[in-house]
């Protein structure tokens, strides 16, 4: 059985009742701050030599610089995929350095040690690195550029055999765990810009929870892009042994800039016999200017392996920055009664594109999985919910159910949505709930005349919309996603 | 309170209502009644600030204030509360958390001090015992999958809650069975005392058998074509509205 639907909600007419949601669209980006720090980056362009370039400098053993070269010439022979419902200017993968890390003392003992403008920045972003936040209980391991410059609570970690590193860093010191899994739920040979990040990944996080262990706090990792032009390619690693539990939360904001950043990160979970893993998002990078000029481009694989039994991975996204977001966070649910999670909510502004969704791939018997999207479009954006709900021959039992809802605020944005359902076995049950809805001048109204301003009516609106999403969102993270949606669809409404 | 002079106004293009004259003073209750279409709702909207319906001319003052001048969210601050004909839904957002932020803007906008969470909660349950509501009403999502009565009531919880100077009651009995047109009569006249005004929309005269009114206002093609007291509400039962259009409605149209 197969099903594939197509909905199209779209309008070019603006009424002057409507001028109201235009000005909310018209906010500019916050956080476009940037920092000066002195940068060590490579030339631009992408050869072996910078491939090797990067290996080296990151100082890998040549086993790895092998695998990069591998990608690398695995992806010189694909071709740029354009089927998403999308559009942008070509890129040009030559005009791209490939490498920047910020100079910095070689080896660092305590946050004192850190270039004083680099806290400054992450002070801005709000990111938890002083003593009283670390006091609360969130490790952060900071991503700025491509290297990690702090690392907290790896010592509590440590004793309960938890690893939380940077990715350079476990290859250098986790090498069996980091051969095993690295590439085994997204291979280089999987699409263009997994092939892509497997040649020139700079950074990124690796996180091992052994046996029976449940991570006492949630990991959280901060990603910023700075330096100017300069590409972002981000690997995350993450395995839950038998029996473990693990949440990671990934938070970023960008700064301003003109030119388009190609961001295109992996992002790989492994989930073993009874483990769970939970994956946060929010994500803010840039979304370029009204016009959509400079925005970040974030083409993103990841992907979540279910392997053991009764395992379970849960993503849960809010986007609401980058010009084009084109990802599809998904799971493998190859063990027995293992279960996969998707929550989304996307937001899209001015000229912002995003084709975002999931894919639940079931395998094993009584796999379960859940799909909850909300998109949210506004101004002259366009926003697609694509996913692939597919059951395998041999999933006996298997349940899904997916609900894709969609809101338009004004009448030049459109809302799009792709469902795909292949289903190879007759006793699977799926399910699948489509809504789209307007901000409705009449809800605005009647939330005006009980006292609510136009703009915390259209926040409580589009909140009440994602509460589905948000409850699935630790506390804290759910506060700052609130904020970033606020933040995304505010305006000069008086 | 309120003064009305001249007031005209166009829905879509059309002219509903054509020179509405209208005094309501602190204390009272003034019932506006007239056939379908006579331009009742436009009414009680435009006094609310609906954009949907275009003021072509006129003057609306409410205690002292230009209204006209003023968004819908500042007329609610100023103390004009309409019950809504249909009440809107709102997936999502609980009807506590919606009062809660109702109530704090209006205290905000008057230099008052926010309710803590614990003043919020026992002004709601004083609030919902008058009107016989679960509490559970409070926690689920504004009016979502609330039958039509529940709807009503809940329109009469904010207006209990929220406390304005002036309720405009738009319909508020429709589609209500008796006992609970009993119960939000009962709300409303709760609400009523002598330092505030209540305009109800009628179709019907029932509702007047629970909420007497002071003044009786009949509305026919845009204008107030009669005005009395409490027994011209009967009068228009007993007759029907025909009898208004044979004479008054020709005069006033001439």
């Amino acid at each position: 059985m197969s099903d594939l639907k197509e909905k199209n909600v779209k309008s070019d007419e603006v009424s002057d009742d409507m001028k109201v949601l235009d000005d909310l669209t018209s906010s500019e980006y916050k956080w476009g701050f940037v920092t000066e720090i002195e940068s060590e980056t490579a030339q631009k362009g992408l050869n072996e030599e910078i491939v090797r370039f990067i290996s080296k400098k990151k100082e890998e053993p040549e086993w790895m610089a092998e695998w990069r070269l591998k990608a690398f010439r695995y992806w010189q022979k694909m071709i740029e995929p354009h089927w998403p419902n999308v559009e942008y200017q070509p890129i040009d993968y030559q005009n791209i350095s490939y490498y920047s890390a910020p100079k910095q003392k070689p080896k660092l003992n305590s946050l004192d040690e850190v270039d004083p403008e680099l806290l400054k920045t992450f002070e801005k972003l709000g990111i938890p690195i002083e003593e009283q936040k670390i006091l609360s209980g969130v490790a952060v391991d900071a991503v700025f550029d491509s290297v990690s410059v702090a690392t907290t609570f790896k010592d509590t970690l440590k004793e309960k055999g938890i690893i939380f590193c940077s990715i350079s860093e476990a290859i250098k010191e986790y090498p069996d765990l980091i051969k095993k899994y690295l590439g085994s739920v997204v291979p280089y040979t999987d699409n263009y810009f997994a092939a892509l990040n497997s040649a020139v990944f700079s950074d990124g996080s690796f996180v091992f929870i052994p046996k029976g262990v449940r991570c006492p706090m949630e990991l959280s990792t901060y990603f910023r892009i700075n330096a100017q032009e300069t590409g972002q390619f981000e690997r995350t690693l993450i395995v839950a042994e038998e029996n473990s539990y693990v949440s990671y939360l990934e938070g970023c904001t960008a700064p301003i800039r003109d030119n388009n950043q190609l961001h295109a990160a992996v992002v790989e979970l492994v989930a073993l016999d009874d483990a769970e893993i939970k994956y946060s998002t929010v994500q803010n990078w840039y979304p370029g200017d009204k016009e959509g000029k400079g925005g970040i481009y974030n083409f993103v694989t990841k992907r979540g392996a279910c392997k053991g039994i009764n395992s379970k991975i849960s993503w849960t996204q809010v986007e609401t920055g980058s010009a084009i977001t084109w990802k599809y966070p998904s799971c493998i649910l190859q063990g027995d009664n293992s279960v996969g999670e998707f929550y989304s909510v996307a937001v899209t502004n001015n000229k912002q594109q995003a084709d975002t969704g999931t894919k639940m791939i079931h395998l094993g018997k009584n796999t379960r999985s859940t799909i909850i999207s909300k998109g949210i479009s506004a101004g002259k954006s366009q926003n697609s919910y694509r996913g692939l709900v597919r059951i395998g021959r041999n999933a006996e039992g298997a349940r899904n159910f997916t609900q894709c809802d969609s809101m338009l605020m004004g009448e030049k944005c459109g809302a799009h949505t792709f469902p795909y359902i292949e289903v190879d076995n007759e006793s699977a049950k799926v399910e699948h709930e489509a809504t789209t809805s307007k901000v409705g001048e009449d809800q605005i109204f009647y939330l005006n005349q009980r006292g609510i301003s136009t703009e915390d009516a259209v926040n409580m609106i589009v909140n009440g919309f994602c509460k589905e999403v948000f409850k699935e969102l630790p506390m804290e993270f759910a506060v700052e996603a609130q904020k970033l949606l606020a933040i995304s669809l505010e305006g000069s409404v008086g | 309170m309120l003064v009305i002079k001249n007031l005209k106004a166009k829905v879509e293009g059309k002219d509903i209502l054509k020179g509405i004259e209208l005094e309501i003073n602190k204390g009272e209750v003034h019932a506006i009644m007239g056939p379908n279409g006579s331009g009742k709702s436009t009414l009680a909207n435009v006094l609310a600030g609906n954009e949907g319906y275009e003021v072509t001319s006129g003057e609306i003052w409410f205690e002292g204030k230009n209204l006209l001048d003023m968004a819908p969210e500042d007329r609610a601050r100023e103390g004009v509360f309409l019950a809504f004909q249909y009440p809107i839904e709102i997936p999502g957002v609980s009807n506590a958390t919606f009062l809660k932020t109702a109530i704090n803007e209006i205290r905000k906008y008057h230099n008052q001090q926010e309710l803590t969470p614990k003043e919020f909660l026992d002004l709601i349950k004083e609030k919902s015992k008058v009107l016989g509501m679960d509490d559970s009403l409070v926690s689920r999502a504004v009016n979502v999958g609330f039958s039509g009565g529940e709807k009503k009531r809940n329109e009469i919880l904010q207006l209990l809650t929220l406390n304005p100077k002036l309720a405009l009651l738009d319909e508020t009995d429709s589609g209500l069975d008796i006992d609970a047109l009993k119960i939000v009569s009962s709300g409303v006249n709760v609400f009523r005392n002598q330092n505030n005004a209540v305009l109800l929309v009628t179709h019907y005269q029932r509702l007047l058998n629970y909420i007497v009114p002071d003044f009786v206002h009949v509305l026919s093609g845009g204008k107030i074509v009669k005005s009395g007291g409490k027994e011209l509400a009967l009068e228009l039962e007993e007759k029907g509205y025909d009898w208004i259009s044979s004479n008054e409605f020709e005069k006033a149209n001439v």
